[in-house]
C-alpha cells in the first residue's frame, strides 16, 4: 500500500470559494466548523485551559483581518479565513511517515486516518498555510474535512449538505463546490473573478480559490470630501440659528 | 521553528552514532575483540539514544511502527527503515569482528555507506520543507554529513584512548571541513527570506496587488500550535551569541585540542575534551538551525 504518495488527479476536485470581497469577519464559519467537528469526524476538537488565563485549543479554521494600503490611498481592512486548501500536490500528504495523511482519488479530499497517525508533527512543518494542528488532548493531527461526513451525508436535508462553514456563513462568502467542473457555479465564479491561489510559488496547487476585493471606486474621484468631519457641523437655522448667531456675538 | 530538545538530541547523537559507524566500517580504529565489543556497544548506544529522542518527539510513540511503511513517498519513514537496516548490517559486522576477530571489509562497506544514506534521509527530512525556506539547500545534507563525520571520527579517536592511527587527524580534517560547510550554510541562509519563497504576506493573502499587506487583528487571543511550532521566536534575540558559543565549542576548542593531541602531547583526555566540547558547540548549532528557521505560515501572522 503507498497511500501516503499522492494519488492520480481525478476529475472531481472538491473544494471552497472564499470571497474576500465579501467575507465581514465574523467568525460564525470558525464556530460553526468547531461545533460539528468537535462530534463528528475523528477525536473532538479539544481546548487546553479553556476558562483559564491561557486558553487555547485546536481549530480548522482561522479569521484573519489584514489592513492593505495602496499607495496614496486610504487603507482597506480585509478579512481572511485560512483552512486546509485540498492541495492537488498536498507536501503534507507525501512528508507523512504512517500512511495516515491522504488524498482521496475520487473527490480530492485531504484526510488524515487519525488511528494511524503518531503525532510527529511533519505534515504541519510541510504546510504553507497552517491548515493543520496538532490536538493535544488526543495526540493527533486534525484539519479541515471538508466535512466530508456532512457532503455525502444522506440522513441530513439536502440544503445541509455542504460544509459547515458554508452552510452557515450569513454574507454568503463562502461557497463550496466541484472546481474540476469548469462548469460548475464555483469554477464559474473563480473563470468572473480572477480568483486566484495562495502562495504559487510553494507549488502545491491549491484546489480551493480565493476571490479578490473588487476595487474600491469613488474615493478618489473628487467627489469624496477630504474633512469628514466638516460634513458633521451642521449650520443651525430658524429659531436656533438666531440663538446661535447671539451667543457668537458674545463669544 | 521550534528547537525541541528531543530533535536536538537526534539529529546530533543518531548522526555522531552512524558516522562511527561508517568509519568503523571503513576499518579504522584497533582490531581487538575487545574494541569490538566497545565499539559496538558506543554506536549502538548513540543510535538508540538518537532514534528513542525522535520518539520522544511523538505524541503517539506507540504508533512509531507505523514509520516504517511509506519508505515509497516519506523521507521519515525512509529514515526510519534506512536507521534499522543500517543498524542490522552493523550489527552483524561487529558479531563476526566479536566472534571471529574478522573485520569484513565489504559488510563494514556497506554499512558505511547505509549509516551515509542514513543521515542523508535524516537531513531530507528537514530540506524537503519549502515551507522553511533556510533548511531548502543542498547544503543542508551537506552539513548534516559533514557533521556526522566528523563526530564519528572524534567517538572513534575518544575510544582509541590516545593510540596513534590516522583517525584523529581524519576527526580534525573532518571538523574543518564540517565548519566550512556551515559557514557556506550560514552565508546562504542570511540572503534567504520567506519572501524569496513566494511566502511573504502579500504572496500568502495573495493581496499584494492591491497594497502592503500588514495584519490588522489576529484570529485568536491566545497561543495555538502553529505559534508555538512554527513561530518560535524566545529567545531568538540572542542568536549571535549561540552562534559564538557555537564556533566556539564546536570548533575552534575541539580543533585546538586535538591540535595539541596530534601534534605534541598524545594524551587520551585530549580527544575526550574535544568531543564534549564539540558535542556543546553542535547542539548550539542545531538549536541555532531550528529556532532561526523561518516557516511559511509566520506570514499570515505577520510575524517571523
Amino acid at each position: 500500500m503507498d497511500m501516503t504518495s499522492l494519488p492520480q488527479p481525478g476529475a472531481k476536485k472538491l473544494g471552497l470559494v472564499i470571497d474576500l470581497d465579501i467575507c465581514v469577519g465574523c467568525h460564525a464559519c470558525a464556530v460553526a466548523c468547531k461545533e460539528w467537528n468537535t462530534s463528528a469526524y475523528g477525536a473532538p476538537l479539544s481546548d487546553q485551559d479553556p476558562y483559564g488565563g491561557q486558553p487555547e485549543g485546536t481549530w480548522l479554521n482561522r479569521i484573519h483581518s489584514y489592513e492593505v494600503k495602496p499607495e496614496g490611498e486610504p487603507a482597506q481592512l480585509v478579512h481572511f479565513p485560512r483552512s486546509c486548501l485540498h492541495c492537488e500536490d498536498a507536501p503534507c500528504v507525501t512528508v507523512c511517515p504512517t500512511g495516515a495523511s491522504y488524498k482521496r482519488g475520487e473527490d480530492g479530499i485531504v484526510l488524515v486516518d487519525e488511528s494511524m497517525c503518531m503525532g510527529c508533527g511533519l505534515c504541519a512543518w510541510a504546510c504553507p498555510y497552517g491548515a493543520r494542528e496538532m490536538d493535544m488532548a488526543e495526540g493527533v493531527m486534525k484539519k479541515c474535512t471538508l466535512c466530508v461526513d456532512r457532503i455525502y451525508n444522506e440522513n441530513l436535508p439536502e440544503e445541509d449538505r455542504e460544509p459547515a462553514c458554508v452552510r452557515t456563513c450569513p454574507a454568503k462568502a463562502r461557497h463550496f463546490g466541484d472546481l474540476g467542473d469548469p462548469d460548475s457555479a464555483v469554477s464559474r465564479m473563480v473563470a468572473e473573478r480572477d480568483g486566484y491561489d495562495l502562495m504559487p510559488d510553494q507549488a502545491t496547487k491549491p484546489v480551493n480559490k480565493y476571490l479578490p476585493p473588487r476595487p474600491k471606486t469613488g474615493c478618489d474621484n473628487g467627489a469624496a470630501p477630504d474633512n469628514l468631519a466638516q460634513l458633521a457641523t451642521v449650520e443651525p437655522s430658524g429659531l436656533l440659528g438666531w440663538v446661535d448667531k447671539a451667543l457668537a456675538m458674545l463669544e | 521553528m521550534h528547537p525541541a530538545v528531543s530533535l536536538l538530541l537526534f539529529t546530533t547523537l543518531s548522526g555522531a552514532g552512524f558516522g562511527l559507524i561508517a568509519w568503523t566500517g571503513l576499518g579504522f580504529g584497533p582490531t581487538g575483540t575487545w574494541f569490538a565489543w566497545l565499539d559496538a556497544f558506543v554506536a549502538g548506544l548513540l543510535v538508540t539514544a538518537g532514534l528513542s529522542a525522535s520518539a520522544m518527539h511523538l505524541r503517539r510513540p506507540d504508533r512509531a511502527w507505523r514509520a516504517f511503511s511509506q519508505w515509497r513517498s516519506s523521507w521519515l519513514s525512509r529514515e526510519a527503515v534506512l536507521a534499522a537496516a543500517t543498524s542490522a548490517v552493523f550489527g552483524a559486522y561487529a558479531l563476526i569482528w566479536i566472534f571471529t576477530g574478522a573485520r569484513l571489509l565489504p559488510l563494514g562497506i556497506i554499512a558505511a555507506l547505509l549509516s551515509a544514506i542514513t543521515v542523508y534521509a535524516t537531513s531530507m527530512i528537514y530540506t524537503q520543507l519549502r515551507t522553511v525556506p533556510r533548511w531548502a539547500t543542498p547544503l543542508t545534507p551537506a552539513v548534516f554529513l559533514a557533521f556526522a563525520a566528523a563526530g564519528g571520527a572524534l567517538v572513534l579517536s575518544v575510544l582509541e584512548g590516545g593510540r596513534s592511527s590516522p583517525i584523529a587527524a581524519i576527526a580534525l580534517v573532518a571538523l574543518v571541513l564540517a565548519w566550512i560547510v556551515k559557514v557556506a550554510w550560514w552565508q546562504r541562509a542570511m540572503k534567504t527570506t520567506r519572501a524569496s519563497a513566494g511566502a511573504s504576506p502579500e504572496q500568502a493573502t495573495g493581496l499584494g496587488n492591491i497594497g502592503a499587506v500588514s495584519r490588522f487583528e489576529l484570529p485568536h487571543t491566545g497561543s495555538n500550535y502553529l505559534l508555538r511550532e512554527m513561530v518560535f521566536q524566545v529567545a531568538r534575540r540572542r542568536a549571535r551569541a549561540v552562534t559564538r558559543l557555537a564556533v566556539l565549542f564546536g570548533a575552534l576548542v575541539p580543533a585546538v585540542l586535538l591540535l595539541i593531541f596530534l601534534s605534541f602531547a598524545p594524551s587520551p583526555a585530549l580527544p575526550v575534551l574535544a568531543l564534549v566540547s564539540h558535542f556543546a558547540g553542535l547542539l548550539c548549532e542545531r538549536w541555532l538551525f531550528f529556532a532561526e528557521a523561518e516557516h511559511a505560515v509566520g506570514a499570515y501572522y505577520g510575524a517571523r
